[in-house]
């Protein structure tokens, strides 16, 4: 049976070379594109050399510390949350953590200057009981400030979605041999949330690398420059295609190299799954007091700014915006390009863990096959560090030289955004799928089930959850991108965030105040669709 | 799943399929210029009506991306005109060989400066200004120099110079005033300067939220919240060192296929059909021959003493130099 195995190709793993393929065509067509069209070689001085070392340093300063902060602070949030099973509201929080990703980053930033700022929220109070002067956040403080607004959420999500994978065994177990708080971390909660953190501290990492206009705004000056902006610029006043390519690439190495790195730290992801009911946690009661505290302070910092952004919205001229055609317009255009991106996304990202799944299974991998998983697990999350400018601006000489500039733009940009997405669909499906494999394969090889029947009868439903998480995060993602939209914009090809950008631009930032929280609600609206799209959450 | 897909990539392709038939002239520019509040929906009618032709906008996120897209289409770009570069880029663009002459007659074309440049077209200008908020500043500087000398704790938001044109305006500015002591002169000012954002958006957004009570904009700010807030609460300095001056230009690209009509529309551009649409919907100052009177806002508004204007030849080789002059200085 291996040697059948090993002879011809699974159709699993043809459809994940098909993916890998996909995001590599995807990343390096255009920077190809790019260098193709340059007259010349990249001016590259000393000291621009030395200035691109003094912003590396600082990209990875900020990408560091950023990701460090919002880890931290997600592993105390996420665990009160995932103790306290019947927290009020708690079904609308995790709604909520997943949110922050659907927001343009100048909606964010205003929001948390609003909260944050000289004039904000905390300044006002802090003035207000004598404590000092107005907060002045800018510079580090200010990035660091928003990048854990995004990541701790984000974080916490996917920790929560681990942590709830624990089987009831493992807690009736804790309860006989009366574990405290400490020893269901040490023992139970610890290894969980280790074998997911390489991947969640990795995606934040590329998340804050990649950051742009957070850092400029919040970072106070150009003391606050990253490789990011320097790639910007270089493609903006300067024209320099090749040098931002080079930099571009810069990047992904960056990347890359602290992966490989930080590879040699993950461990196995934990089997977990289970046949039983949920039970109730042992130390659900006793740890009460200190949970509804972190959830507070935590659910606090990610709520406020996007109070703020509610405040700022609901006074907003709703009948005005409503009126527009082309409001409606850009809303059908958002909603169908998340829906296509989050769909493409949860395909490749089944195609790529069921080959994993596939090789996994043999006893001895053939070395193509585990360069394979290999390439998968790395190159997943490549795009998240390409440059959205340069990915852009490379697609759009490859299609304009193919004539196809026009017609194949949505396209281009659904499939950008589906690939966007994949690092997160990834990381979310991965431990829930290595989990089922290794408990139902065996179970299904002697049953004879396989492929779509098994697909149904077997992953569907134990993996709904992860499923409606996966697309949901996806969802948020492509609703709220801006970047792989704005490049290819045409007065025809009009996003929500994009419509939302041209408000802001031409002084109506009351309208784009409202065009902000509708987004939000439309994004909320999306994740819910989402979980309700359960076919076999009544098996749980 | 796939279905989904293959539905949604349809429904997307439907959105985007142009319909023509006519003699059609593209014009690539920025996407406010042709939103729907913007003036380029009605620029497009009026002109439709004498031309009959199609007129067909193509926008682009700002007016550094429009130049760019035609760089990176080259020689076989579908644009007839590209509509929406100012005069700090305007070197830059002749220089990639790219645009021809305009060849008409610019009587019509009236500018505080005299227009010599034989590729570019103005069609409406505007001059930088810091805007105030005169609930929170009561005596705003009376003079560029104030505000570089002024007290620190009172707050100015910018753009970057790397990445937004306003930015840049500032950058010019600064060297058109303070020539070779630019450098000590931002680094006096950067100690007010709360952030510098990327764009105008971030600046503007961040102004009116009330963080910072200056902001790096144009003169005409102001009229759109009179007009359209009936406000006249932000208001611009007036410098007696000059304004620096942001014309903005059309050109016609040499790979057009269809020039006489390219140059039907440079023309059209200095008259009323296109100018009358441009001061309460792109809020600049009408750079041709208009046929309604200007709203009474803009009466209202500060006029410049003095139109700063560096020749775009000098900024085109110096814009680098300059640039990292200001990082220099301004990272200190």
């Amino acid at each position: 049976m291996l040697a059948t195995r090993s002879a011809g190709f699974n159709p699993a793993i043809i459809a994940a070379a098909v993916a890998l393929g996909l995001i590599i065509l995807a990343v390096a067509t255009p920077m190809l594109a790019l260098v193709a069209i340059a007259p010349s070689m990249p001016s590259l001085g000393a000291d621009y050399l030395a200035f691109v070392w003094a912003i590396t340093k600082f990209t990875l300063l900020q990408a560091g510390l950023s990701t460090l902060l919002s880890v931290a602070a997600a592993i105390p949030l996420a665990r009160a949350l995932a103790r306290q099973a019947s927290f009020p509201g708690r079904s609308i929080i995790l709604r909520l953590l997943a949110l922050p990703l659907a927001l343009p980053a100048l909606v964010v930033v205003l929001g948390i200057i609003e909260v944050w700022g000289r004039q904000g929220w905390v300044s006002t109070l802090v003035q207000g009981i004598g404590l000092g002067g107005p907060l002045n956040i800018y510079g580090l403080t200010g990035i660091l400030i928003a990048h854990v607004f995004f990541n701790m959420a984000l974080s916490a999500r996917l920790m929560i979605a681990s942590l709830e994978q624990i089987p009831p065994e493992n807690w009736r177990l804790a309860a006989q041999l009366s574990f405290t708080s400490r020893h269901v971390f040490r023992h139970i909660e610890w290894p969980v949330i280790r074998s997911v953190l390489p991947g969640i501290a990795s995606l934040v990492f590329m998340l804050c690398i990649a950051s742009f206009a957070i850092v400029l705004v919040l970072g106070g000056g150009p003391k606050a420059t990253t490789l990011e902006v320097a790639i910007y610029q270089s493609l903006r006043f300067d024209f320099d295609p090749p040098r931002a390519v080079l930099l571009a690439l810069l990047q992904i190495l960056l990347c890359a190299g602290l992966f490989v790195l930080g590879g040699r730290m993950a461990t196995d992801i934990a089997v977990m799954s289970s046949v039983g009911k949920p039970a109730r946690r042992p130390d659900q009661s006793a740890s009460r007091f200190t949970d509804v505290l972190t959830i507070v302070a935590g659910l606090g910092f990610i709520a406020l700014p996007m109070l703020a952004i509610v405040v700022s919205g609901v006074t907003a001229p709703f009948a005005a915006i409503v009126s527009q055609a082309v409001f409606w317009r850009a809303l059908a255009t958002s909603l169908i390009l998340a829906l296509t991106a989050a769909s493409l996304a949860l395909a490749m990202a089944w195609s790529m863990l069921a080959a994993q799944r596939t090789i996994m299974r043999r006893r001895t991998p053939s070395r193509t096959a585990s360069a394979l998983v290999s390439g998968l697990q790395a190159s997943g999350s490549l795009i998240l560090v390409a440059p959205p400018i340069v990915i852009g601006a490379g697609w759009f000489v490859t299609l304009h030289t193919a004539g196809l500039a026009g017609s194949a733009a949505p396209a281009i940009v659904a499939i950008v955004n589906a690939l966007m997405a994949l690092p997160f669909v990834l990381r979310i499906l991965r431990p829930a799928v290595v989990g089922q494999a290794q408990v139902h394969d065996r179970l299904c090889a002697s049953l004879g089930i396989s492929g779509w029947q098994r697909w149904r009868l077997i992953d569907l439903p134990v993996l709904a959850r992860s499923l409606a998480l996966a697309f949901a995060f996806a969802a948020a993602l492509s609703i709220g991108d801006l970047g792989a939209a704005a490049l290819f914009g045409s007065a025809d090809f009009v996003t929500l965030p994009l419509l939302l950008l041209q408000k802001m631009g031409s002084y109506r930032s009351f309208e784009a105040a409202g065009i902000a929280l509708l987004l939000a609600g439309f994004c909320l609206g999306l994740i819910w669709l989402a979980e309700q799209l359960k076919p076999g959450a009544q098996a749980q | 799943m796939l279905r989904l897909f293959a539905l949604g990539l349809a429904a997307l392709t439907v959105l985007v399929v142009p319909a023509s038939a006519r003699d059609k002239l593209t014009i690539y520019t920025y996407d406010s210029f042709i939103s729907d509040w913007g003036p380029g929906p009605k620029i497009k009618a009026s002109f439709e009506a004498e031309c009959n032709c199609e007129l067909e906008w193509v926008a682009v996120a700002d007016a550094v991306a429009t130049l760019n897209r035609v760089r990176l289409e080259g020689s076989n770009t579908s644009a007839d005109i590209l509509l929406g570069i100012d005069t700090s880029l305007a070197a830059e663009a002749s220089a990639t060989g790219l645009f021809e002459d305009h060849g008409i007659d610019t009587q019509n074309v009236s500018l505080p400066v005299t227009w010599t440049d034989k590729t570019f077209v103005p069609y409406d200008y505007g001059h930088f200004a810091i805007i105030y908020d005169s609930e929170q500043i009561e005596t705003p500087p009376a003079s560029l120099q104030a505000l570089v000398n002024g007290d620190p704790d009172q707050k100015i938001v910018i753009q970057d110079p790397r990445t937004s044109s306003p930015g840049l305006g500032l950058l010019l500015w600064m060297k058109a005033v303070y020539g070779n002591k630019a450098g000590e002169a931002w680094t006096r000012l950067s100690k007010r300067v709360l952030t510098v954002t990327p764009g105008w958006s971030e600046a503007y957004g961040m102004f009116t939220k009330g963080e910072a009570p200056m902001v790096l904009s144009y003169t005409t700010s102001p009229a759109y919240h009179m007009v359209a807030e009936n406000t006249d609460r932000y208001r611009a300095a007036a410098f007696p060192e000059g304004h620096y001056m942001q014309i903005e230009v059309a050109g016609m690209l040499k790979s057009s296929r269809n020039k006489p009509l390219a140059r039907q529309f440079l023309t059209f551009m200095t008259g009323p059909g296109f100018q009358n649409h441009i001061p309460t919907n792109n809020w600049m100052w009408p750079a041709g021959k208009i046929s309604e009177p200007l709203p009474d806002a803009f009466d209202k508004l500060v006029k410049p003493a003095k139109s700063l204007l560096l020749p775009a030849e000098e900024v085109r080789a110096n814009r680098k130099a300059w640039i990292d002059e200001w990082l220099k200085a301004t990272t200190k």
